[in-house]
C-alpha cells in the first residue's frame, strides 16, 4: 500500500539559505510520525511547505497519491489535510465553540443569502454542526467546560487543546501537529500525548509531527525522521534512531568533542 | 440574580436571542421603535430617521472593518453609489422604491468588490488608503458626471410611494427606514453565528489559520466589501429617499470618517455597537447644540465651536477609557445586574 503523504526530494532555499536540501520522507496510513532535528533544521520549513504557505524549487508532495505540491492551502484542507501551529494560531476573539466549528468550514455548504436569512438549510448545518462537534471533538478532548470562554482568557496548556480540537473539527485524513507539547508543564504534556495516541486509535487519523521533547517523541511514534541543516541524517523506528551515530553527533557534536565530557566515557 | 444559562437541547443553545433577559430588552426595544412615532414630533422623527440610515450605514462598516478587520475609508462614497442609482433609476426608468433600494444596494456591492480586490496583497493602512483613494475618485465622478449626477447642484428624486400611499413625512419614511433597518440588523445577527460570518472574524483574527481551515481569503474579503457595501448603498438609497436630493457633499471623506468614528466609539464586532455608536454620533451633536441654545443667543456664535471639541473630546474619551466602545460599557452594565447583590 502507498505512504498516505510521500514527499519527495523537497529543496526549498530562502536566497542563499537553503532551508530543506533535497528531503524525502513517507508517513504510512495510520502511523504516528515524528519529525525531531536542532534548532533550525528546517522542521517548520518542511510543515509549511507541505501545508502550502512555501513553495519548494524542486520536489514533491502527494498526498494520497494526488500531487498537491501545487494547490493552495485552503485545496489541501479539502483534501483531508489539517495541522497545529507552534505559536498558536487560534482565532482570539471567538469563543472555543466557535473555533472549532470554523474546523468544518470546507465540510459545509451555507452560502452568504442562506447564512443571512438563516432559512432552514442553514439552520439544519448549523445544528449538526454542533451536535457533532460536541460528540466527536469536544466530548473526545475533555474541553466541554471551557465551550463558551473566549479562547484568548484561556491557559496555555487548553489553548494548545482547543487548537487540536479545532484541526480535529476539519476530519482530516493527516495531521500535523508542530510542537504540540512545547512549554507544557508534565500533567499537560502527558494529557497531550494521550490525545494524540487516542486521535490515531479511535478515530484513525495519521499523524505527523515536529516535536523537542524526546520523552514524547520516543514514547508515542512509530517511525522517526532526523533533520540537520535542512537535509535528513536518519530515520527508522524510535530506538534505531536514538542509537545512529549522525544523529548523535548533530544533537551532541562531535565524537571526540563528547567524549572531553565529564561522564561522557561511561554513558555509551 | 442570573445564576446560569441552561440548555437541554443544542437547537436552543443556537437560537438568535438566547436568554429569557435578551428576549425582554427586544420586546422593550420593538415597543419603543413602534411607540415611537405616535409620541415624537417632526424633528424627533427626523432624528430618528437619520439615525436608522446611520445604523445602517454603521453596520455595513462594521461588517468590513470591525468583524473582517478590513479599513475602509470610502464609505460615504459607497453610499454615494447608492444613493445616485436610486435617483437615476428613480428619475429615468421610473421604478417604484422597493426595487431601487435592492438595485442601488447591488450597485454600490458590485463598486465595493472592484475597491476590494486589492484587499488580498495589501493590509491595514495601506487598505485604507487605496479606499480613500476610491472615496476621491467616486466623489469627483458625483461631481463631474452631470448628465447622471446633475453634478455639483446634484440631482432630485420624486417621494418614494407604496401602493397610492406616498412617503414623503417624517412619519411615513420612520417606518420605511425602521423595516429596512430592522432586515439588515436581523441579517446581520443571522450572519455572524453561521458560517460565513464565522470566515469573515477568522480572516480578521489570524488569516494563515483561516486558510489552513479552507477559507478562500480572496472571496471572503470580497465578500465582506460587497456585504458591506450592500448596506452603504441601502443607507445611501435612503437618504436619497429622507432628502429627495442626492447631491456631491452629502457623501464626502468627513462622512465616511464619521461612519468609522460611529463603529469605533460604539465598539467594533458587535452589531450592538454599530447602532450604539450610531446613535451616539448623530444625538451627540444635536444635544450639544441644544445645551449651547441655553447659553442664549449671542453664545451659541462662541459656544459653536467648542460644541466641536467637546464632540471630539467625548470620543477621545470613550476610547481612552473604554476602547471596545459603548458595547463593551453595556456588557459591564449588564454584568453589574446580573450577578447583584453581588460584586465582580
Amino acid at each position: 500500500m502507498a505512504p498516505l503523504l510521500e514527499v519527495q526530494g523537497l529543496s526549498l532555499a530562502f536566497g542563499g539559505v537553503q532551508a530543506l536540501d533535497n528531503v524525502s520522507l513517507d508517513v504510512e496510513e495510520g502511523s504516528i510520525t515524528a519529525v525531531i532535528g536542532p534548532n533550525g533544521a528546517g522542521k517548520t520549513s518542511l510543515f509549511n511547505t507541505i501545508s502550502g504557505f512555501y513553495r519548494p524549487q524542486t520536489g514533491r508532495i502527494l498526498l494520497e497519491g494526488t500531487d498537491i505540491t501545487h494547490r493552495p492551502p485552503p485545496k489541501r484542507a479539502a483534501l483531508g489535510l489539517a495541522r497545529t501551529f507552534q505559536n498558536i494560531a487560534l482565532f482570539r476573539g471567538m469563543t472555543v465553540l466557535d473555533n472549532i466549528k470554523l474546523g468544518q468550514h470546507v465540510h459545509m455548504k451555507t452560502g452568504l443569502l442562506a447564512a443571512g436569512l438563516y432559512l432552514g438549510w442553514a439552520q439544519r448545518e448549523e445544528i449538526a454542526l454542533r451536535e457533532e462537534i460536541e460528540h466527536d471533538v469536544i466530548d473526545f478532548l475533555e474541553i466541554d467546560h471551557i465551550r463558551n470562554a473566549p479562547v484568548a482568557a484561556l491557559p496555555y496548556g487548553l489553548q494548545k487543546r482547543v487548537e487540536l480540537a479545532r484541526a480535529l473539527a476539519m476530519k482530516p485524513r493527516l495531521l500535523l501537529l508542530d510542537e504540540p507539547v512545547a512549554g507544557m508543564n508534565r500533567e499537560e504534556t502527558e494529557d497531550m500525548a494521550r490525545f494524540i495516541l487516542d486521535v490515531r486509535e479511535e478515530r484513525g487519523i495519521t499523524v505527523l509531527l515536529v516535536e523537542h521533547d524526546m520523552d514524547v517523541v520516543m514514547d508515542i511514534s512509530d517511525h522517526v525522521a532526523v533533520l540537520n541543516f535542512g537535509r535528513e541524517i536518519g530515520a527508522g523506528s524510535p530506538a534505531a534512531v536514538r542509537d545512529m551515530p549522525a544523529v548523535i553527533e548533530a544533537y551532541l557534536g562531535h565524537a571526540d568533542a563528547e567524549a572531553d565530557m565529564p561522564g561522557a566515557s561511561g554513558a555509551s | 440574580m442570573l445564576i446560569g444559562n441552561f440548555k437541554e437541547r443544542y437547537e436552543a443553545d443556537e437560537a438568535i436571542f438566547r436568554t429569557t433577559r435578551s428576549r425582554v430588552w427586544l420586546g422593550i426595544a420593538v415597543a419603543l421603535i413602534v411607540a415611537f412615532p405616535f409620541v415624537g414630533n417632526s424633528y424627533h422623527l427626523y432624528m430618528a430617521g437619520l439615525i436608522g440610515i446611520n445604523i445602517i450605514a454603521a453596520t455595513g462598516i462594521n461588517i468590513l472593518t470591525g468583524y473582517t478587520g478590513l479599513i475602509s475609508l470610502g464609505h460615504a462614497a459607497f453610499m454615494g453609489v447608492g444613493a445616485y442609482t436610486v435617483a437615476w433609476l428613480s428619475n429615468n426608468v421610473g421604478l417604484p422604491f422597493y426595487i431601487c433600494l435592492p438595485l442601488g444596494g447591488l450597485v454600490a456591492a458590485a463598486v465595493g468588490v472592484v475597491v476590494g480586490i486589492p484587499s488580498l496583497r495589501i493590509k491595514g493602512l495601506y487598505l485604507a488608503i487605496a479606499t480613500l483613494a476610491a472615496q476621491f475618485i467616486l466623489g469627483f465622478v458625483f461631481n463631474e458626471w452631470e448628465p447622471v449626477t446633475g453634478g455639483g447642484r446634484g440631482t432630485s428624486l420624486a417621494a418614494a410611494e407604496i401602493g397610492g400611499i406616498v412617503l414623503d413625512t417624517e412619519f411615513e419614511l420612520y417606518w420605511l427606514i425602521v423595516v429596512v433597518m430592522v432586515l439588515a440588523l436581523l441579517f446581520a445577527r443571522n450572519l455572524f453565528r453561521t458560517r460565513v460570518g464565522r470566515a469573515f472574524i477568522a480572516v480578521r483574527d489570524r488569516d494563515i489559520s483561516a486558510e489552513v481551515m479552507g477559507i478562500n481569503l480572496l472571496r471572503t474579503k470580497l465578500t465582506a466589501f460587497a456585504l458591506s457595501s450592500f448596506y452603504a448603498g441601502l443607507a445611501g438609497g435612503l437618504m436619497a429617499y429622507f432628502f429627495k436630493v442626492v447631491s456631491p457633499e452629502q457623501y464626502t471623506f468627513s462622512v465616511s470618517i464619521f461612519m468609522l468614528a460611529a463603529v469605533v466609539v460604539g465598539g467594533m464586532g458587535t452589531i450592538l455597537g454599530g447602532i450604539l455608536g450610531a446613535i451616539f454620533m448623530t444625538l451627540i451633536p444635536e444635544i450639544l447644540g441644544e445645551i449651547t441654545q441655553i447659553f442664549g443667543a449671542g453664545a451659541v456664535a462662541m459656544l459653536s465651536s467648542a460644541r466641536e471639541v467637546v464632540f471630539g473630546l467625548l470620543i477621545v474619551g470613550f476610547l481612552v477609557f473604554e476602547p471596545r466602545g459603548l458595547a463593551q460599557i453595556w456588557k459591564r452594565i449588564k454584568r453589574v445586574y446580573e450577578i447583584w447583590p453581588f460584586r465582580t
